[in-house]
């Protein structure tokens, strides 16, 4: 009996680890390679982790504008992605937390982060931050449709409504859901693109207000509290990462395999997050709805492909 | 039985001392329905976790010898919400109505009339138990709404509800006709199989759909709804939005377990009728700038998800695919309690907003949660429900409609029906993404940022007498969003009432416990991260960095409109806004002004045009009413000698 079970213990440790101490490397990963590619040497990769140990260190400056709703947004931002990170499978190692309709769960822990990040905006009263949760409330109306068009097309084809047997996907993969599958990813990945305000949706390194969405919403934070923003930030990267990752990933015999593949992969992601932010611009934000309705176009077409 | 007749009665009698005391009136009435609710809470609870009902039968050859009232397990869920929200509305108005002049003792006396109405409603087992509490929580309702009929706005509000409800209650007339003469008599029972696929049964349901939805607000008849609620007395609104409105449903729901093969269309068209109220209504919310008409718009959304529920319950009935009629139903039923639980503390934290400042609109408000700490928290917990946001009570219900719906997707549903379960999977993803836009605007808008006006400013927290029924529906929201679990027997018992299915099924229900470990571990996360930021000293007097903008001024925040602006744009084929935009020429430009608002679109673009055509028409016959009295007589005249010529030949 602990023979069988400390195995399953010990992935569980490892996903709990790799939760809390790899998310922030991913926006390293990503900054490294926009930096490679425009020709600089750009930040050291672990960059983030010194400023979040700098950041915690450091004391925050409060407007005599706000309430203790400016601090639940990062509060809420990390409780919530750290609650969706058990729910979510790392590539083919089994979740910590998994049961029936936890697809649902998982979607809505990351709408209570969102909800809470854009009060927090507002409660500072400044009108650059109402604009980012206005655009961050709009567009997240859109990418949450296609989120679950794609859920619905997996919990078609797979016949379960739990994160871990619908992601993984290969399992029952046959050539008739291979197209489906393409279109579902493709429309996550705008979903991606989306919720994790990145380029062609939102310039995480713009200087300008008036064009940001996320970044834009936590001006007015510092010291712990934005040290919370950032990690939650990475956490999401990690964490959306290891849904649109682990549907593509093969099922490997041993589970250090399928680790290693899904450090890989999500490395992989990374590299390929930075080539796009290298190889083109942010939309004009009147396109960026368009952007988002491909999405959903995506993910409802792969649903009707499972249907016939 | 009897303790939950003593409760009626409690109830129907509450206003009455006040009308001969001099003062604390509203103390003994809110003590009476105080003891009501605890008598008939306690009956209730005990019907739903199985013990005995009981009935009312009246022994007469005429009405048939069936029940009159009966305290069924429906009754007994459907009473909940009744008996806690007015008890908590009678406790509220103690602080509300302070200091009121007029007509409060005659208010109070009708608001516990209006409850009485409502307990014996849900207990009707017989048409004519149903439509007599109909009628007199219609008319309680009426007047209630024109509490402060000095307003020509209130005035309006008010006739619209009552040619709108009595226009439902026209068809339920017709619809228990109908039933009368199919069945044989009026009482309250289960219909033959196979009537529902015949004409009658057709009407039947089209009746009672309309009839009902009426009253629930259903789109396109919802249009009496976002006027009577910004209208009535604040806990007023909060047991129509979160009682009365579910009287309808209760109707639906009512008739849907009699019929025990129910065609698919049926199931199809609650649905379609869900979709529409659903996504329409948070549309027309996000346009809004008066914060009880908003609530009143988010009503019909909750409808509409309701509407969803019982379609996925009724489709899972006609195909007999008994889980999701399980939860369907459940999740329908469960959404009408948590619905009256936020909705309810939305409008009394609205009300005390109003209250405080004197104003409904959301552009002169902000800044008030630091002058409000407590009732912004009770409206903050509010709205966390109402978007289904984990951990609290939305969250479950609708939880329960997406299982379902999901679970429709299986291959049992048949090629071609697939069709509904994704409607109803995208109407909630997307009521869902809206109305969480749409509360951020209406928080941010109130209670956060600096207040836009003296009056904003100058607000006062409320008194405890308003504070404490808005802290106990906030802890029902949480006790169900956290510990779903621990009512889902009962829930189960409920949902079996809608006909043979496993209602048993739901306690095990894996999700259950699991959501309530999530929602702990959750809880636990963030204390555990507040403390980490907790030991960090408050800055001092510094005003918003906005970027180094050195002196903000409250007029330049974000205002509600500016916030819903994108979406109201992105929604304009629907809402079709009203703006005015100002025109800036010349070298010394006038001052000028923008304004901008979302009309309703029956109501002020549809049902007020057409009525004020049929005046028009109407007033064409005035020429015959002269006011003469001769023509008069020779109208008489002549109308005897049309008959005589009609008589002899």
């Amino acid at each position: 009996m602990i023979r069988s079970l400390l195995p399953t213990m010990l992935q569980f440790l490892l996903h709990g680890l790799t939760v809390l101490l790899l998310p922030p490397l991913i926006p390293g990963l990503i900054a490294k390679t926009k930096a490679l590619m425009a020709g600089r040497k750009g930040p050291p990769v672990f960059q983030l982790y010194y400023d979040l140990a700098k950041l915690a260190r450091k004391q925050a400056v409060f407007s005599r504008t706000t309430t203790w709703v400016f601090l639940a947004g990062p509060v809420g931002g990390v409780a919530a992605g750290l609650a969706a990170s058990s729910l979510v499978p790392f590539g083919h190692t089994p979740a910590p937390v998994s049961f029936e309709g936890d697809v649902i769960l998982f979607a809505y822990l990351f709408g209570l982060a969102r909800f809470l990040t854009i009060l927090s905006a507002l409660d500072t009263g400044s009108s650059f931050e109402g604009m980012g949760a206005a655009r961050e409330a709009t567009f997240s109306a859109l990418a949450e449709p296609a989120l679950f068009l794609g859920f619905a097309a997996l919990a078609k084809a797979t016949s379960s409504l739990s994160l871990g047997t619908m992601l993984a996907f290969p399992g029952t993969l046959t050539a008739r859901f291979t197209g489906p599958l393409i279109l579902v990813l493709a429309g996550w990945a705008i979903v991606y693109l989306t919720e994790n305000s990145r380029i062609p949706v939102d310039d995480p390194n713009t200087h300008l207000e008036l064009t940001m969405i996320h970044e834009v919403m936590v001006l007015d934070h510092s010291g712990r509290p934005l040290a919370l923003v950032l990690y939650g930030a990475s956490l999401k990267l990690l964490v959306l990462g290891a849904l649109i990752l682990t549907p593509a990933l093969p099922r490997a015999p041993h589970a250090w395999q399928n680790w290693l593949a899904f450090y890989a992969a999500l490395a992989g992601l990374a590299l390929g997050v930075g080539l796009v932010e290298s190889s083109m611009a942010r939309f004009r934000m009147t396109k960026v709805p368009q952007f988002l309705v491909a999405g959903v176009l995506a993910t409802g077409f792969a649903f009707l492909l499972m249907l016939v | 039985m009897s303790l939950f007749l003593l409760a009626l009665l409690a109830a129907a009698a509450s206003g009455v001392p006040g009308l001969f005391l001099r003062r604390r009136g509203g103390e003994v009435a809110a003590g009476l329905l105080g003891l009501a609710a605890v008598a008939g809470l306690w009956a209730s609870l005990r019907v739903l976790s199985g013990g005995p009902g009981g009935a009312v039968t009246l022994r007469t050859t005429s009405l048939g010898s069936s029940g009159l009232l009966v305290l069924d397990p429906l009754a007994a869920f459907f009473s909940v919400p009744v008996l806690l929200l007015s008890a908590c509305g009678a406790l509220y108005s103690l602080g509300y109505w302070e200091g009121r002049r007029g007509n409060t003792p005659a208010l109070r006396l009708i608001y516990g009339l209006l409850t009485a109405s409502l307990l014996m409603l849900v207990m009707a087992s017989h048409a004519l138990t149903f439509l007599l509490a109909w009628e007199g929580m219609a008319i309680a309702a009426f007047l209630l709404v024109m509490a402060e009929d000095r307003e020509a706005e209130t005035r309006r509000a008010g006739w619209i509800y009552l040619v709108a409800t009595h226009t439902g209650t026209l068809l339920l007339f017709a619809a228990f006709a109908l039933l009368a003469k199919v069945q044989g008599h009026s009482a309250f029972a289960a219909l033959p199989a196979g009537l529902a696929a015949t004409r009658g049964g057709t009407a039947l349901f089209a009746l009672f759909l309309l009839g009902f939805g009426f009253k629930a607000g259903v789109l396109p008849l919802h249009f009496w709804l976002p006027p009577a609620h910004a209208a009535a007395p604040s806990h007023v609104s909060a047991l129509m939005s979160g009682v009365m409105l579910k009287m309808g449903i209760l109707g639906m729901v009512r008739f849907l377990s009699w019929v025990p093969d129910p065609p698919i269309w049926w199931g199809g068209a609650l649905v379609a009728l869900g979709a529409l109220s659903g996504v329409l209504g948070v549309a027309f919310a996000l346009g809004q700038h008066d914060l009880k008409r908003l609530l009143a718009y988010h009503s019909i959304e909750n409808i509409g998800i309701i509407l969803l529920g019982l379609g996925l319950g009724a489709l899972g009935k006609s195909l007999g695919n008994p889980v999701m009629q399980t939860l369907g139903f459940a999740g329908a039923l469960l959404h009408v309690l948590n619905h009256s639980l936020f909705k309810g503390l939305l409008f009394l934290s609205a009300g005390s907003v109003l209250h405080a400042t004197g104003t409904r609109d959301l552009e002169r408000l902000g800044g008030l949660g630091q002058r409000m700490p407590w009732t912004s928290g009770a409206f903050l917990a509010g709205s966390w429900a109402i978007c289904g946001l984990p951990p609290l009570n939305g969250f479950v219900s609708e939880w329960l409609i997406y299982l379902g719906a999901f679970r429709g997707l299986g291959p049992d549903l048949g090629p071609g029906r697939q069709g509904w379960p994704v409607v109803i999977l995208l109407s909630l993803a997307l009521i869902g993404a809206l109305a969480l836009a749409c509360f951020a605007k209406a928080f941010g808008a109130v209670f956060l940022g600096l207040p836009r006006t003296g009056m904003a400013a100058r607000a006062h927290e409320a008194p405890r007498t308003m504070l404490l029924p808005m802290g106990l529906l906030a802890l029902a929201c949480l006790a169900i969003g956290v510990a779903p679990i621990l009512f889902a027997p009962a829930l189960g018992r409920v949902a079996d009432a809608m006909g043979p299915a496993t209602g048993a099924a739901l306690p095990a229900l894996a999700g259950l416990p699991m959501i309530s470990m999530v929602a702990l571990a959750l809880g636990l996360l963030a204390l555990l991260l507040w403390r980490w930021l907790r030991p960090m000293p408050r800055g001092d007097d510094r005003p918003t960095w906005d970027c180094g903008y050195a002196a903000p001024e409250a007029r330049m925040q974000y205002t509600a409109s500016s916030f819903a602006g994108g979406l109201v744009r992105g929604l304009r084929w629907a809402l079709r806004p009203v703006v005015h935009l100002p025109r800036v020429s010349g070298w010394f430009p006038l001052p000028t002004r923008y304004e901008s608002h979302v009309p309703d679109p029956v109501l002020d673009r549809t049902a007020v045009p057409a009525l004020r055509l049929a005046v028009r028409g109407a007033s064409l016959l005035r020429v015959a009413q002269g006011g003469a009295l001769p023509v008069y007589l020779l109208y008489v005249l002549l109308t005897l000698l049309a008959l005589l010529v009609w008589m002899v030949a």
